[in-house]
């Protein structure tokens, strides 16, 4: 079986305009979090336009903060908003899979530290405030994500 | 032009010893109000609860610390703290805090002079143990730390007089304080073992008790910004002395993150009873630095 889905995921297309990466088993899975339920949460996220505009706006933030825009240099940006949208539509209960790689596997080697994530969520937080989702709403969100420090942070 | 080969030749094995940043070490990385704000005893929590949070803003990677200034106004005494504190790799606090407890005109009314005042130092540690309150949200178990408050109060014969065993003590406690943000609550519950008087500022142990005692402190709070937090707090003591009654207190507060460096609180809070005056209730104010 996973023989079967290793190789289904070997024979993935590349989307337009992104990078191929090494082959991986796609799985929902990979999101690092249970989706919320009912679709209130998608609504205060202004659905695919709001979270859209929100990815858009992080990864812009992220690339163009001192603390931690060494890290994106030379990555697939294009590749990043697309798996990011989708991972966030996935948490969200906006009905959307996650194609993209487990949180482990996608920061592994790059030695990020707790620093760099909160800054991270900095950014987010404003992306979040800008297209105005409420502060509870964005707490939620952050609640799925913070988990995930234990695979994204090596040190 | 061979300085510049002579600093590539010491810098590339350097870099190339050391992948993706590895030792780095860093200031700050806490999220706004993670590191708490700082109670009249020194350490990071609310203003009478002691959290499980560590002070400062660091990380593991890093060291940080805070200072504080606090006055609560109470209708007949006044209480002014001061003092500073570490934190280490988010793992470890040290504190130190000075306490100024003004009887003012009371003062004279209990036999002690107009403007008499009671002091103590507050040596304090905190190691957090488990958990992580902010980025565990997968979890039920909250952020728990032990710690120890070593006091020792400035009026020793006075308050032997008032029935204390001694000017000097020292608390230990257990904290858990858990943040959980799909609800935008903060909460902690501490366990103090303790011989305190007024904090110590009325010595330790007395006539009506003696030795260590549980007791309870906790705090409940909602964050309605990321940089305001408002809440209530509950603190239980001993009451240990014959000659006055010492009642539990409460506060209602509010606490700001101006920036990343400053906090601002204001509560209302109600101590109760304080060497027989009764009813002590007024303003806490206090201002935070951290990095
Ligand atoms: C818990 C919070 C985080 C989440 C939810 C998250 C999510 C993601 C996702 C979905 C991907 C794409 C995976 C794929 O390509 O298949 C990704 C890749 C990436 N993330 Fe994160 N991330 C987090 C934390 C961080 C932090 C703190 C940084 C650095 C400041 C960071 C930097 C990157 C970079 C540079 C990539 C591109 C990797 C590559 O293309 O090889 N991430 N992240």
């Amino acid at each position: 079986m996973t023989f079967l889905l290793a190789l289904a995921a070997a024979t993935l297309p590349v989307p337009a305009g992104e990078q191929p990466v090494d082959p991986y088993v796609v799985d929902n899975a990979n999101a690092g979090a249970v989706p919320v339920r009912g679709d209130a949460l998608w609504q205060a996220f202004h659905g695919q336009a709001g979270v859209g505009r929100i990815v858009d706006s992080l990864v812009l933030l992220n690339t163009s903060d001192p603390r931690i825009s060494d890290i994106f240099k030379g990555q697939d940006l294009v590749r990043l908003r697309r798996t990011l949208k989708e991972q966030f539509c996935y948490i969200l209960g906006g009905g959307c899979d996650y194609t993209g790689r487990s949180m482990k596997d996608a920061h592994k080697d790059m030695g990020l530290q707790t620093a760099d994530l909160a800054a991270l969520i900095e950014n987010l937080q404003k992306a979040m405030r800008d297209e105005g989702v409420p502060f509870g709403a964005q707490n939620r969100l952050l609640a799925k994500l913070a988990p995930m420090k234990r695979d994204a942070i090596e040190r | 032009m061979w300085s510049h080969r002579l600093v590539a030749g010491l810098l590339i094995p350097l870099s190339m010893a050391a992948p993706a940043r590895a030792g780095e070490w860093r200031g700050g990385g806490k999220l706004l109000l993670a590191t708490g704000v700082t109670t009249i005893e020194g350490a990071a929590g609310g203003g009478l609860a002691t959290w499980a949070l560590i002070a400062g803003n660091e990380t593991r990677n890093g060291i940080g610390g805070s200072a504080h200034v606090t006055q609560v106004q109470l209708d007949d005494f006044g209480l002014t703290t001061f003092g500073a504190a570490i934190g280490a790799f988010d793992r470890i606090e040290v504190s130190y805090a000075r306490q100024r407890f003004d009887t003012r005109a009371a003062g004279a009314t209990l036999g002690l002079g107009r403007g008499f005042a009671f002091s103590q130092d507050i040596y304090g540690a905190k190691l957090r143990l488990v958990g992580d309150a902010v980025y565990d949200q997968d979890r039920i178990l909250p952020q728990i730390a032990v710690g120890v408050q070593h006091k020792r109060g400035n009026r020793d014969g006075l308050v032997r007089a008032l029935g204390a065993k001694s000017a000097s003590g020292t608390d230990f406690y257990l904290a858990a304080t858990k943040v959980l943000l799909d609800r935008s609550l903060v909460v902690d519950a501490t366990v103090r073992m303790t011989k305190a008087n007024q904090t110590g500022l009325l010595g330790f142990g007395g006539d009506r008790h003696g030795g260590y005692r549980a007791q309870f402190e906790g705090s409940a709070g909602m964050l309605v910004s990321r940089r305001l937090l408002l809440g209530a707090e509950y603190r239980t003591r001993p009451d240990n002395l014959g000659f006055a009654k010492e009642d539990d207190a409460f506060d209602l507060f509010a606490a700001w993150a101006v920036t990343r460096n400053v906090a601002v609180t204001a509560a209302y809070a109600d101590l109760g009873s304080i060497a027989t005056v009764s009813g002590q209730r007024g303003l806490y104010l206090s201002l935070q630095t951290s990095f």
